[in-house]
């Protein structure tokens, strides 16, 4: 037993975080949420020359032919800097499925993803599909379908820099799902992790009273259960990343928990990080919302809590 | 104890839900934080007031019915569980309105309430500051005497429906040399006098739901003091404890969300975890007990009783209450819960409750100071 990630996978986290940092800070994502597609090619391929988005395919189709344990410390990262572009839809899920369909499908695009040239994304669960408008190629349980072949209905997302369309038909199948739900609870860790920082920083900053807010226990107290919360959820996040990776025959309530953990951990962290900014925090003006709005989303996309819940019970 | 209601409430009861039936607007106003979505809800009020029904319990002579409090609690219950549009003066109706009743001089009365009454003159509330938030005694706007006039300089903030309204009251420094809640006087500010900018804010939801207002030398009338000078933060504190009180949140708003959380609940409940059954059942009884410590703590308060700083566990229990309830509509919701709509729109809006009309830290504060009698941080 060694539950730990290696000083490779750590080292490739902080450069991520580095690069994100620089290029896609509150500014950008704030942009995009305005911008006509809300996705910058440059950040994409700037995180593909990182090997980010290839991380997932297999080294004879040029990525890096890492798996999931190495995908989710990325996805924090992610999270952390609000990133809008489709890196669950195409890293987490669109690649393996992918590699699953096999043969001339594969060898045509996965390459081309690898390289930061095409953008995948999947049928959740048959109600809505995200980045369908700057998809390359879309994936669902009936087979690819190019985007030419839609038509896309825009549908409005509490998260100002998701594109979200309507879509009627099946999901695609659980092993897909609970990558995508693995993603998303590693997405939902970086936001809360930055969230409480943001919510840290501030409570350090802000005086009442005459003294730093961060000095009246009720605020100590709000931040440290938010990160009590994030703290519990990230090992079984890690656990679920392992066992996706294995295949692990428990994956699915895994998954579960690790969705369940972290949709309430991101949801509790963005209220409590809300409630120490006070009436700043609310505003449009201030960038909480950033991720405030993101967790709203993610939290609910790929199963509430409640439904993971439900599946680890039965 | 008799927990029916009397012959003649019943009959008020019918009366409001009968007018609201046939009078409320099928479709939702545009949002009263948009230009266009605050006159919408002007016009809505108008029509409230022309039928009697924009200020019930307050003095006939002032547009009211002189209903009693348990009379508003149930219009209250009519109101939104029809569906009834924001209260774009609530500021004015439900935080001004009864200081004005209880301070104000006869001239007072007789020129503001009937205009708040017919929302001709909305108003927003002036109390924090950039750096007067929770620690509000800190404030430093001032008013300085010239004759017979105010000159107030100095910044407020964070005030809601400011962007669009036509008056303010807040409460500025009025005796030089003063410190904390001493020497605070409660002013009436017209937002169009000279000196005044008005700087909307735009709330989570990308609308103007905020104002800042700075004054540059704003020439205000002395006649414009509301009770005393010098008085002001007693004054203030009796707005904040109506506002924390009953008046700002009824619990006719909670019953129907918890009533549309049912309706939604029930439209989807077989393809639901069982676990939600639980949290709507928990909506419910919340909204009940809420409902049922209002008509206690009102009846006690009829009784002759007083009503201290048990209004501050109002204030944490409606708020925390409402959160859950969107939260569990959320979850409801599953996937859609991201599609923005009423529910989204609400659950955001369930996020300032802990923080607006005083924090909930600063309110346990008070319960435990104040009620239990614990030490002083
Ligand atoms: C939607 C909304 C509408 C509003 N409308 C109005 C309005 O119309 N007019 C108006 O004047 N104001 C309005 N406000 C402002 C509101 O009154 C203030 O936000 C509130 O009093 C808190 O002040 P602050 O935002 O400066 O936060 P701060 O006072 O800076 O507080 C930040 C955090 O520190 C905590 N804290 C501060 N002091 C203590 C302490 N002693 N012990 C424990 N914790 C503490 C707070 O609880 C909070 O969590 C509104 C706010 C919101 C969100």
């Amino acid at each position: 037993m060694r539950f730990t990630f290696t000083d490779e996978q750590r080292a490739f986290q902080r450069a991520v975080r580095d690069f994100l940092a620089k290029e896609c800070p509150p500014e950008h994502v704030r942009a995009m949420t305005t911008d006509p597609t809300g996705r910058s090619p440059k950040l994409w391929k700037g995180l593909a020359g990182l090997g980010v988005v290839g991380l997932t395919v297999p080294e004879e189709f040029g990525g890096l032919g890492g798996e999931e344990i190495d995908l989710v410390l990325l996805l924090e990262e992610a999270g952390r800097a609000a990133l809008p572009e489709p890196l669950l839809e195409t890293a987490a899920v669109g690649v393996p499925m992918l590699r699953a369909i096999g043969g001339d499908l594969a060898r045509e695009w996965l390459p081309r993803v690898a390289a930061g040239d095409a953008i995948l994304t999947v049928a959740m669960s048959g109600v809505t599909l995200a980045d369908a408008h700057v998809a390359d190629l879309i994936l669902t349980p009936n087979g690819p379908v190019l985007p030419s072949d839609l038509h896309l209905e825009r549908l409005p997302s509490i998260d100002a820099t998701r594109r979200l369309f309507a879509f009627d038909g099946a999901g695609i199948d659980d092993a897909a799902f609970d990558r995508g739900a693995l993603a998303a609870a590693a997405v939902l860790c970086g936001i809360a992790a930055r969230v409480i920082e943001l919510g840290a920083t501030y409570a350090k900053e802000r005086h009442q009273f005459g003294k730093p807010i961060g000095s009246f226990q009720a605020v100590k107290h709000l931040l440290a259960d938010a990160l009590l919360g994030l703290e519990f959820a990230r090992p079984l996040v890690y656990r679920a990343a392992w066992s996706v990776a294995t295949g692990d025959e428990q994956r699915s309530r895994y998954v579960s928990m690790a969705k369940s953990y972290a949709s309430d951990a991101a949801m509790n962290a963005c209220r409590a990080s809300l409630q120490v900014h006070g009436a700043i925090g609310y505003t449009h003006e201030h960038d909480l919302h950033l991720w405030l709005n993101k967790a709203t989303a993610l939290a609910h996309a790929w199963g509430t809590a409640a439904w993971h819940r439900e599946r680890i019970a039965l | 104890m008799d927990l029916s209601f009397t012959p003649a409430q019943d009959a008020f009861r019918s009366e409001a839900r009968a007018w609201l039936s046939a009078n409320v607007p099928r479709e939702p106003l545009p949002s009263f934080d948009t230009a266009e979505g605050f006159e919408a809800h002007r016009e809505w009020e108008r029509r409230l007031a022309d039928a009697g029904w924009a200020v019930v319990n307050w003095p006939e002579e002032y547009g009211g019915r002189g209903a009693g409090l348990i009379e508003w609690l149930i219009f209250e219950e009519e109101y939104w569980g029809s569906g009834a549009p924001g209260r774009v003066n609530q500021n004015g109706i439900f935080l001004l309105g009864p200081v004005l009743l209880e301070f104000g001089t006869p001239e007072q009365k007789a020129r503001y309430l009937p205009k708040i009454a017919r929302s001709d003159e909305v108003w927003c509330q002036g109390w924090s500051e950039p750096n007067s938030g929770s620690d509000l005694a800190s404030l430093t706007s001032r008013a300085t005497l010239d004759g017979d006039e105010w000159v107030l300089s100095g910044q407020k903030t964070w005030c809601s429906r400011g962007a669009f309204a036509d008056w303010m009251f807040g409460i500025f420094r009025t005796e030089p040399g003063s410190e904390r809640h001493r020497g605070l006087s409660y002013l009436l500010v017209p937002l169009d006098a000279p000196g005044v900018t008005v700087r909307p804010i735009a709330q989570l939801d990308g609308e103007a739901g905020f104002a800042e207002v700075f004054l540059d030398d704003v020439q205000v009338p002395v006649a414009n003091t509301l009770g005393g000078r010098g008085e002001g933060w007693k004054i203030a504190m009796s707005t904040t404890g109506f506002e924390r009180g009953v008046v700002l949140r009824s619990p006719g708003r909670f019953m129907a969300t918890a009533a549309r959380l049912v309706k939604l609940y029930r439209s989807r409940a077989a393809a639901l975890p069982a676990s939600l059954r639980d949290e709507v059942s928990r909506a419910v009884t919340d909204t009940e007990a809420y409902r049922l410590h209002t008509y206690w703590t009102v009846s006690h308060f009829l009784a002759g009783g007083e009503v201290g700083a048990e209004t501050s566990l109002n204030k944490i229990f409606w708020s925390e209450m409402d959160q859950r309830m969107h939260r569990t509509a959320l979850s409801v919701l599953g996937e859609e819960a991201e599609l923005a709509g009423p529910w989204t729109d609400g659950f955001l809006f369930s996020l300032a409750g802990p923080i607006y009309a005083g924090t909930n830290e600063i309110q346990r504060n008070i319960v435990a100071e104040r009620v239990l009698g614990l030490p002083r941080g």
